[in-house]
């Protein structure tokens, strides 16, 4: 329950906070509590996992970006669209047709948690998913491959011709 | 709480990211939002896996798949951004309309 308002409140957090730096540490709050429902789902391997890539990685990401393009926070301009209210309206009627048909399920024989077994998932992984592993490995491989082309300065270009 | 209420956190942080993708102005903020509904959906596969009898490991698999496809995409993403407010001095989406005329 704590998780789960840390959860939201953080996501609400991120969405509504005028200054994008908060919004960054909101997104981390977020992902934290994330990875403790992880981890009450008996999955401590996607906790670890989340705490590791998100925590670790993708939040320092996004806030070296921020600190590579923000010029300071003297005068933060209206953060949402025009089209915020409907955008709200739309978004609101998606969570509520997908919770409306979540709660309806009937889910059967799915009435306690089982936690994974940390064995079984390392084989399945290089067992039975070998090659999209491989294939991750590679997309992470040209990803890291066009981040550095894009973020390169024209400058460099230019001095190597 | 049953898996009901742990879709229903799924459901509402996805309408959170969407939300916020569509109405706020700030692209790296977009990409923010972009992470929400990619964790969103994380947490609903997690979530089944858990609940589902017999010990089957596919949401786990699944879920950490999508871990790396995420960061291979927020990599890519924040590059593309950085590269274009460097050319445009703006982060606001709404003034990249270059394409408009």
């Amino acid at each position: 329950m704590v998780l789960a308002i840390g959860v939201l409140g953080g996501g609400l957090a991120v969405v509504t906070l005028r200054n994008i730096i908060h919004s960054a540490v909101a997104m981390m709050v977020c992902f934290g509590s994330l990875a403790g429902m992880y981890a009450l789902l008996g999955a401590p391997i996607v906790a670890a996992a989340q705490v590791l890539i998100y925590l670790g990685a993708i939040s320092v990401l996004i806030l070296f970006a921020i600190m590579l393009t923000q010029a300071g926070d003297a005068n933060l301009p209206e953060p949402f669209h025009r089209q915020g209210p409907i955008a709200a309206i739309v978004s609101a009627i998606a969570a509520g047709l997908v919770i409306w048909a979540a709660l309806a399920t009937d889910w059967g024989l799915a009435v306690q948690t089982v936690a994974v077994n940390l064995e079984a998932l390392a084989t399945a992984l290089f067992d039975q998913y070998a090659l999209p592993f491989e294939i991750i490995s590679l997309l992470l491989l040209a990803a890291i491959i066009g981040a550095i082309f894009l973020a390169r300065r024209p400058e460099e270009d230019e001095r190597a011709n | 709480m049953g898996i009901g209420a742990y879709l229903t956190v799924s459901a509402l942080l996805f309408a959170i990211g969407a939300f916020g993708f569509m109405a706020r102005r700030n692209a790296i903020l977009m990409l923010i939002c972009i992470e929400l509904m990619l964790n969103a959906v994380n947490l609903s596969l997690v979530a089944f896996n858990a609940y589902q009898p017999g010990g089957a490991l596919n949401g786990a698999v699944f879920s950490l798949m999508i871990m790396a496809v995420a960061a291979a995409e927020a990599t890519v993403g924040l590059a593309l951004v950085i590269a274009i407010i460097r050319t445009r001095q703006t982060a606001e989406v709404d003034q990249y309309d270059d394409l408009k005329e």
